[in-house]
C-alpha cells in the first residue's frame, strides 16, 4: 500500500490510501479519517471517506493548504497501527432477484450494453463462470458485502463482497451510462455493489430491486425518521432473496408503515474474517438471525 | 397553537408570489448545504455565488437568503405583496408588468404586479432576490433545492405553474440602490478556467496533458448543476498500467473514489465534465485536475457552444485569485454600505 496526496484545488485534499480496492486499505483510510475528525483541525470542513481514498475539504483562508497537508501526513503511521476492528451494523436487505422493472429498463438500453442478446443478471453469470442465474443469485447472496463507500447520490452505498478475491463478483458497467434506472435497483460495477437511492442515471449492470426504502428526504418512514440516509460507511449488508408475493408484501408494509428492517449491533474485527473467511461470514449470519 | 403564531402563520399566508410560468429550470438556491458530502448530499445552492450574494444586498436581505436561480429563460411571476427586487447574474432583461428594469439594481415590484423577463443576452443564470428571501423551509441548514435527491427548495424540484413561493419579512430598505459597473464582473469569451493540476493526471501522458491545456474545447448541451460537460479537444492519451483490482476495465476507470467540487474527470478520455454545486460526491473516473474555487461562479454562467481554455495554475495562484474574488465582493459590500 502506498498512500498518495494530492489537492484538488484549494479547498480538497485528496488521499489515495491505495490504488486496488482490499478491506486494508479501506480500514486505513477509516482510521486516518478518524484521526483528522478527532484533531480537530481548525479549517477542516468536511471529511469524506471513500472506497480506498477519502477527501478533505478545507477553508484556506483558515488553514493554508502546505500545513494541512503536513498535518494529514503525521496522522499517517499512527493510522496505519490502529487495530482494524469496528463497532457497526448488520443489516438484511430483501432482493427481488430478476424483477419485472429493471428487466423492462435494461431492456431500453439493450444497445449500450456488451451482450445485447443476454440480460445483465444472465450475463453477470456466464462471465463468472456461475450456473446460470440461480447460481448467480446464489453467489450473490450466500455472503455478507461491506459498505465501504456511501455517495454518488445521496445515501447511496457502495458495498464489497467479504469473500475471497478470486470468488468476487466482477463484472463491466455498460459501454454508455443509461439515463434510466429505477429507484432501489441492486447493481454491479467492477468489484462493487450498490443500492440506487434515487431514480435516475448508471452505468451499474442491474440484478433486482429491493422494496426497502435506504433515502426518505421527506423523513417519514419509521427507520429513517432521525436521520434520511441508511447507509454510513462501516455497515454490513446481508441479501435475502425474495419472490414477487414477499416484495408486494413488503412495498406494502413500507406504505402502511408497518415494515421493521432487521438490524443488529456487531463488533466486526478484519483480522479475524481474513482467519477463516467462512466461518467469520457464518457468525455473521447468526448475530443477524439470532443463533 | 397560540395566538402569535396564528398571526404569524396569517401574515405568512400574504406574503406570497405566484408562479405563472416557471420558466426552464428556475429553482430556489441560497449559499448551500455544507457537511453532508460524505453520504452522498452536495453542497448546491447558487452556481454563481458573488451574484447571489450581490442580489440579496441590493435588497436587504442577508447574503446568504434565498433567492431564485433561472437558468437561460426567466420566469413569469406574480406579486400577491410589495417587495424590492433585484436580478443580477447572467444579462436576462426583467419588466414589471411590461416596463424594463435595470439589472443589478433594486425596483419595487407592487401587490398584483408581474414580474417577467426577456430574452437572455449574457451569461447563462441570473439570481433573482425578494426583500424577506424566499421562505421555503430549511433542510439541513439550507433552503436550496438539490433537485436529483428530491430535497430542500420548493417541494424538492424546479418550480412549476401555479406554485405558491412564501416570502419573509423584509427589513426596510431603499429601492434604487445599484452596484457600479466596473463591479459587476460579468462574463467574458473565450473563457479560461483556471485549474490546478492533480488528481490522477498521473494516468495520462505529459504530451496528452500538454495538448490538453492547448486545445480550445466547446461547452456541450449537456451542462447543468451537476457538473458542465465539454468537446473538442483531442482524445487524452493514458500511460498504460495493469488496471488495479476493483477499478473496472476501462484506462480511464479507478477504485470509486471522491470527487471534489470542480475536478475534472474524463470518461473514456473523450469529454471532460467539471463537477458543480450539485455534483455527485464520487465514482470512478479518474480526474486530471480541479477548476480553482475563484472560477466556480464563472462556470455557471457558460452558455452551450462557448469556447474554453483550460489554463494550468499553481497552488499560490489559485490562492491569489481566490483572494481577489473577495476583494471584488469587500467592494461591492462598501459600494452599497450606507
Amino acid at each position: 500500500m502506498h498512500t498518495r496526496y494530492s489537492f484538488g484545488g484549494d479547498e480538497h485534499i485528496f488521499v489515495e490510501v491505495d490504488e486496488a480496492m482490499s478491506l486494508e486499505a479501506f480500514f486505513k483510510g477509516l482510521s486516518m479519517t478518524n484521526a483528522v475528525r478527532d484533531s480537530r483541525i481548525c479549517g477542516v470542513t468536511e471529511i469524506c471517506p471513500a472506497n480506498a481514498s477519502f477527501q478533505i475539504k478545507f477553508d484556506p483562508d483558515q488553514i493554508k493548504p502546505a500545513d494541512l497537508l503536513a498535518e494529514l501526513k503525521s496522522l499517517e503511521s499512527a493510522a496505519a497501527r490502529a487495530e482494524p476492528v469496528i463497532k457497526t451494523r448488520i443489516i438484511e436487505i430483501p432482493v427481488y432477484y430478476n424483477d419485472p422493472w429493471t428487466h423492462e429498463t435494461l431492456m431500453r438500453f439493450r444497445e449500450r450494453h456488451q451482450d445485447p442478446e443476454s440480460t445483465d443478471i444472465a450475463y453477470a453469470a456466464r462471465i463468472n463462470n456461475l450456473d446460470g442465474v440461480d447460481g448467480f443469485i446464489k453467489a450473490h447472496s450466500s455472503a455478507p458485502w461491506f459498505v465501504s463507500m456511501v455517495g454518488f447520490v445521496a445515501g447511496l452505498p457502495f458495498l464489497y463482497q467479504m469473500v475471497e478475491k478470486q470468488r468476487q463478483i466482477q463484472v463491466p458497467k455498460y459501454l454508455r451510462p443509461r439515463t434510466d434506472t429505477p429507484k432501489l435497483t441492486v447493481g454491479h460495477g467492477g468489484c462493487f455493489g450498490c443500492i440506487y437511492s434515487v431514480r435516475g442515471a448508471g452505468g451499474y449492470q442491474m440484478f433486482g430491486i429491493t422494496p426497502m426504502p435506504i433515502y426518505d428526504p421527506a423523513q417519514t418512514i419509521s427507520y429513517l425518521r432521525d436521520f434520511m440516509c441508511l447507509f454510513k460507511p462501516g455497515d454490513i449488508v446481508k441479501w435475502k432473496p425474495i419472490g414477487r408475493e414477499e416484495y408486494d408484501t413488503a412495498v406494502a408494509d413500507v406504505e402502511a408503515g408497518r415494515f421493521v428492517p432487521l438490524i443488529r449491533n456487531v463488533m466486526f474485527s478484519l483480522q479475524d474474517f481474513n482467519r477463516d473467511i467462512d466461518a467469520y461470514n457464518r457468525q455473521l449470519d447468526g448475530v443477524l438471525h439470532g443463533h | 397553537m397560540g395566538f402569535s403564531m396564528v398571526i404569524r402563520d396569517m401574515l405568512k399566508s400574504n406574503l406570497v408570489i405566484q408562479v405563472l410560468n416557471p420558466g426552464l429550470a428556475t429553482t430556489v438556491q441560497d449559499l448551500g448545504r455544507p457537511g453532508y458530502y460524505h453520504i452522498g448530499i452536495p453542497l448546491s445552492g447558487g452556481m454563481d455565488r458573488f451574484a447571489l450574494r450581490s442580489a440579496n444586498m441590493l435588497v436587504g436581505n442577508r447574503e446568504d437568503a434565498a433567492v431564485l436561480e433561472a437558468v437561460f429563460t426567466g420566469p413569469e411571476l406574480e406579486f400577491k405583496t410589495e417587495a424590492l427586487v433585484a436580478v443580477t447574474g447572467g444579462d436576462l432583461p426583467a419588466k414589471v408588468d411590461g416596463v424594463p428594469q435595470p439589472a443589478w439594481t433594486s425596483f419595487k415590484v407592487r401587490s398584483g404586479q408581474k414580474l417577467s423577463f426577456g430574452v437572455i443576452k449574457g451569461g447563462a443564470r441570473a439570481y433573482i432576490a425578494v426583500s424577506g428571501g424566499i421562505d421555503v423551509p430549511v433542510v439541513l441548514g439550507s433552503r436550496s433545492t438539490y433537485a436529483l435527491g428530491a430535497l430542500g427548495g420548493y417541494q424538492g424540484r424546479k418550480l412549476q405553474s401555479g406554485d405558491q413561493l412564501p416570502i419573509g419579512h423584509a427589513a426596510p430598505a431603499a429601492e434604487g440602490l445599484s452596484i457600479p459597473a466596473n463591479l459587476r464582473r460579468g462574463p467574458s469569451s473565450p473563457a479560461q478556467l483556471r485549474t490546478l493540476p492533480g488528481l490522477y493526471n498521473h494516468r495520462i501522458t505529459q504530451e496528452s496533458a500538454r495538448a490538453f491545456y492547448d486545445d480550445t474545447w466547446k461547452v456541450a448541451p449537456e451542462a447543468d448543476r451537476i457538473g458542465y460537460r465539454f468537446r473538442g479537444g483531442a482524445p487524452l492519451a493514458f500511460t498504460p498500467r495493469e488496471q488495479p483490482f476493483g477499478a473496472g476495465s476501462d484506462p480511464s476507470n479507478i477504485v470509486d473514489a471522491c470527487y471534489p467540487y470542480g475536478s475534472i474527470q474524463v470518461p473514456g478520455g473523450t469529454e471532460p465534465i467539471v463537477l458543480h454545486r450539485d455534483a455527485v460526491s464520487g465514482g470512478g473516473y479518474f480526474m486530471i485536475g480541479t477548476v480553482i474555487s475563484a472560477d466556480m461562479d464563472f462556470v455557471g454562467q457558460l452558455q452551450p457552444n462557448t469556447p474554453v481554455r483550460f489554463v494550468e495554475v499553481s497552488m499560490d495562484e489559485a490562492l491569489e485569485a481566490r483572494r481577489q474574488r473577495q476583494d471584488a465582493l469587500t467592494r461591492v459590500r462598501a459600494a452599497l454600505a450606507p
